[in-house]
């Protein structure tokens, strides 16, 4: 079997002597982009510092291409092959060319091959026209355009973002997601990016783990924890808003027939009757209207009233009562045409297939509810 | 107002005729002040470098320490550097008290607080990221330590300029362990206040002067050295 590019194992982290991170076991494939989504102070810049070989373990193993990273020297090596780019572009006080020259400075790479590195890497990454400004003089995204490429011009094989996007304004984040995206897939270089934003995740990872506390809570492919979460703090964290602590009444041929209060839920799952079960649903998969529609392919139509209506960016968010509560999107065109207002009945449609079972047994109510 | 002109007037007959005591009273003044800060930067730098770059315990003292001798008093510096070289002294055997590299010690005690203390505060000045960004972009010991210290490079400039200035300024000092001799020890401050007290004020001012323009020439220098390459 191929070593993974990167593998911890058992890895422990203090600051000031106090345990701040506890992964007993992590995996970072070739070609891999690997998104650690959290809270701030999840342990995410740490987990990265430590997988930059810039901060010692306590305990714990990191190995790389299958070579545990136990000397200096070694260690040293590696950080040729790993390079960090963090949320403040920290460029040096000189130009563009400059800056993006300074890693290849650093490796000994020879003037000529410098001149064509940082040409092709500035082209990437769209700031060829900028290449004799002053580093003090750009705008956000053009520092952090020239910070990713100082960092790309080395040719890592890992790449380690720090939330770089954090501080942008979203059309220049948007931009510059997409330009990140497609070089990652052309150069084949793996990544690890921490940041506290879904979006972000799912448009640059393939493989997602959740954080919390210094620990990953979850860990797989983007979409299996997205609408799988095994947590409830998982669930609401990749945006599964609401979370339902129910009872299996039924069951037959893989449907399950979920009470909860006086009310019925159908999903799909296994679970044996009169197991305690949580379930979750994504806003985006509840849609709204007046009246039951029995031509539906939606197992769950409940009636409802409207709670609250808040405007949300481009949409709206609608809560409402349907014996519990229950949140969804809309776009402003059915806010006119349903009339909704607090007080409003309607009718909330969801498929058996969006009600997601996060854990069964009962959960610890810890953060569960938003 | 006519002791002025009479001084500047006597400054540039002693400047334009090229007057051999007063050439020679220049150079060494530049020569003394110059090694001193030269001595200063590579003890305060080193000092600064190890103290911005490691974690140890007491650092805060330490750092308390260093701006404290920011502010060393040449006369107590004076004082003590007379006594460690006298003659029955702990360094009496270099036999080095009264000549001009008893002066550069001297000066260069005074000096290396200064551009530490200041080079100490322009490296944490830096984002303390920064030095994490040049490690994972594969920088080595020595060419971490060589990046900061460019980065900082204009204040770290600064802090020579401040030791220089504190040094090529100084008379108490000098005068204690060099004693002002005619044709050895005799710098540009402690001629001036000879002259002053023998009531020779076109001399003394002269003697200003050209300290003056030796402060404004070197500084001149490395405000140049400071300012260039910097793209706009």
């Amino acid at each position: 079997m191929r070593a993974p590019l990167l593998e911890v194992l058992e890895l422990v982290v203090h600051r000031d002597r106090t345990p701040v991170l506890d992964i007993p076991s992590l995996r970072v494939g070739q070609g891999e982009v690997l998104a650690l989504i959290g809270p701030n102070g999840a342990g995410k810049s740490t987990l990265l510092l430590t997988l930059a070989a810039l901060l010692k373990p306590a305990a714990g193993t990191l190995a790389y291409h299958g070579e545990a990273l136990d000397t200096e020297a070694r260690r040293q090596a590696y950080r040729r092959r790993v390079t960090m780019v963090f949320q403040d572009p920290l460029l040096f006080d000189t130009t563009v060319r400059e800056n993006i020259a300074a890693g290849l400075r650093l490796h000994g790479v020879g003037a000529e091959e410098r001149e064509q590195r940082v040409a092709a890497t500035a082209a990437q990454f769209g700031i060829g026209g900028l290449l004799d400004r002053s580093a003090r003089h750009l705008s956000g995204g053009e520092a952090q355009r020239t910070a990713l490429a100082r960092a790309f011009a080395l040719r890592p094989e890992l790449l380690l973002l720090d939330e770089p996007f954090s501080a942008l304004d979203p059309p220049t984040r948007g931009g510059l997601l997409e330009d990140l995206g497609r070089i990652l897939a052309d150069t084949g270089t793996s990544a690890l990016l921490a940041t506290h934003d879904q979006a972000e995740a799912s448009r640059l990872a393939n493989r997602l783990a959740v954080m919390k506390g210094g620990r990953i809570l979850q860990e797989g492919a983007l979409q299996q924890v997205m609408n799988h979460p095994e947590d409830p703090f998982v669930a609401v964290f990749v945006g599964m808003e609401t979370l339902l602590q129910c009872r299996v009444a039924t069951t037959t041929e893989g449907l399950l027939t979920l009470a909860l209060g006086g009310h019925e839920i159908i999903a799909v799952g296994e679970a044996e009757v009169g197991d305690p079960i949580l379930v979750g649903i994504r806003p985006e998969h509840v849609t709204l209207s007046l009246h039951t529609d029995k031509t539906s392919s939606a197992r769950n139509q409940l009636a409802g009233t409207v709670t609250k209506v808040i405007p949300w960016g481009p949409f709206h968010r609608v809560e409402l009562d349907c014996g519990f509560d229950l949140s969804t999107w809309v776009t402003p065109q059915s806010l006119t045409e349903l009339a909704l207002a607090p007080g409003r009945p309607v009718v909330a449609a969801f498929k058996a297939t969006a009600v997601h079972v996060v854990r069964k047994g009962h959960h610890g109510g810890d953060a569960a509810q938003t | 107002m006519d002791l002025i002109w009479d001084g500047l007037r006597k400054a540039l007959e002693l400047l334009v005729g090229l007057d051999p005591e007063v050439l020679g009273i220049t150079l060494l003044s530049l020569k003394v002040s110059g090694l001193a800060t030269l001595i200063s930067v590579v003890l305060g730098m080193s000092a600064a470098v190890a103290v911005a770059l490691n974690e140890f315990p007491g650092k805060r003292l330490v750092i308390a320490l260093m701006n404290t001798g920011m502010g060393l008093p040449p006369v107590v510096v004076g004082l003590f550097v007379t006594v460690l070289l006298w003659r029955n002294g702990p360094l009496g055997f270099l036999g080095i008290l009264y000549t001009p590299a008893a002066i550069i010690l001297a000066q260069a005690v005074i000096a290396t607080p200064i551009i530490a203390g200041l080079g100490l505060a322009a490296l944490q000045h830096l984002p303390p990221e920064l030095r994490l960004q040049i490690l994972s972009l594969g920088a080595t010991r020595p060419q971490l330590v060589w990046l900061l210290l460019r980065e900082a490079r204009l204040p770290l400039l600064a802090a020579v300029m401040a030791g220089f200035g504190g040094v090529i300024s100084e008379v108490g000092a000098s005068i204690m362990v060099g004693g002002n001799l005619k044709g050895s020890t005799r710098v540009l401050t402690t001629a001036t206040v000879m002259e002053t007290s023998r009531g020779n004020f076109e001399v003394a001012f002269a003697l200003s002067f050209l300290l003056l323009i030796l402060a404004f020439s070197v500084n001149a220098l490395l405000t140049h050295l400071q300012q260039s390459r910097r793209p706009r």
